[in-house]
């Protein structure tokens, strides 16, 4: 994906209409009509959203008869779980070596037991 | 990516209400131990860097109203991160943080320990940013640095201990 769609994805979900257009979506395939029934907003407004959603790649709209149901692209949402997998491995890296700091603490603390060796926890 | 398998994993939450990214971990420590890796500068500086990081204390004053400032180098380039302490408490940490290449970015992080008891913690981080934008931004930049890490170099560091 590219930086710039990247950006649009970023820029399009840091609004809370937009945000709860794309939960409802999640739930299933809804028109601009549908939509903006719960919103005190107009149709050409929720119109906006969808194209703001449409651009960032996260939304489609096929025509289906007369209705143009609005379509969620998951894969887009596959790929934030990915990134939030990367930065949770960082943080799984991090807390390790907390981890290991922790593990020689102890045995500062108590020298007269033996080392716990695997730092992991599992010595009987 | 699963050589080094602790048993321990680190859950992350990113609110989908408000701009905010929460994980967990816990820990074979109790909350005083978990507090002094936090506050000590020594051993902090010696987990809290990314693999193949040395990270600098300049300032450190872990109690409430205190400053921290500290930089993290590879190959001569320097990253510099600060923020005060605005709290220290017994079993909570509540600071803020600012990347000193995006000054006017800040993050409040509240980090708590709780006790389970056994010589257990769980440890609680909360970081409330000011957008979703500068959060999404920050859980996408996490991931470069992620990836080029690998785990190599923590198998070695748990082997020795």
């Amino acid at each position: 994906m590219a930086d710039d769609q990247l950006s649009r994805v970023f820029a399009a979900l840091a609004d809370p209409t937009r945000r709860d257009i794309v939960a409802r979506l999640a739930v299933g395939d809804a028109t601009v009509g549908e939509l903006a029934e719960p919103y005190d907003v107009s149709v050409q407004a929720v119109s906006k959203h969808i194209k703001v959603l449409a651009d960032a790649g996260l939304v489609t709209q096929r025509r289906d008869a007369q209705r143009r149901p609005c379509h969620l692209e998951a894969e887009v949402f596959d790929l934030m779980t990915k990134w939030i997998e990367r930065y949770r491995a960082k943080a799984q890296e991090r807390y390790e070596r907390l981890d290991a700091v922790l593990a020689e603490m102890q045995g500062d603390e108590h020298p007269t037991l033996p080392h716990p060796g695997h730092a992991r926890g599992e010595a009987s | 990516m699963s050589a080094a398998s602790s048993r321990y994993q680190v859950t992350i939450e990113a609110d989908p209400n408000v701009p905010i990214v929460r994980m967990t971990r816990d820990f074979d420590a109790t909350p005083a131990q978990l507090m002094r890796a936090h506050t000590d500068p020594d051993i902090f500086a010696r987990w809290i860097g990314p693999d193949g990081m040395t990270t600098k204390i300049l300032e450190w004053d872990a109690r409430t109203g205190g400053c921290w400032r500290y930089v993290s180098e590879r190959d001569g380039e320097e990253y510099g991160f600060h923020g005060s302490f605005h709290e220290v408490g017994d079993n909570r940490i509540v600071q803020t943080f600012t990347y000193d290449g995006v000054p006017d970015g800040v993050a409040l992080e509240t980090i708590t320990f709780e006790d389970l008891g056994d010589g257990r913690t769980r440890l609680h981080a909360q970081s409330l940013v000011d957008s979703f934008e500068g959060r999404d931004q920050w859980l996408a930049s996490g991931m470069e640095t992620g990836v080029e890490q690998g785990y190599a170099k923590l198998d070695a560091l748990v082997g020795e201990l």
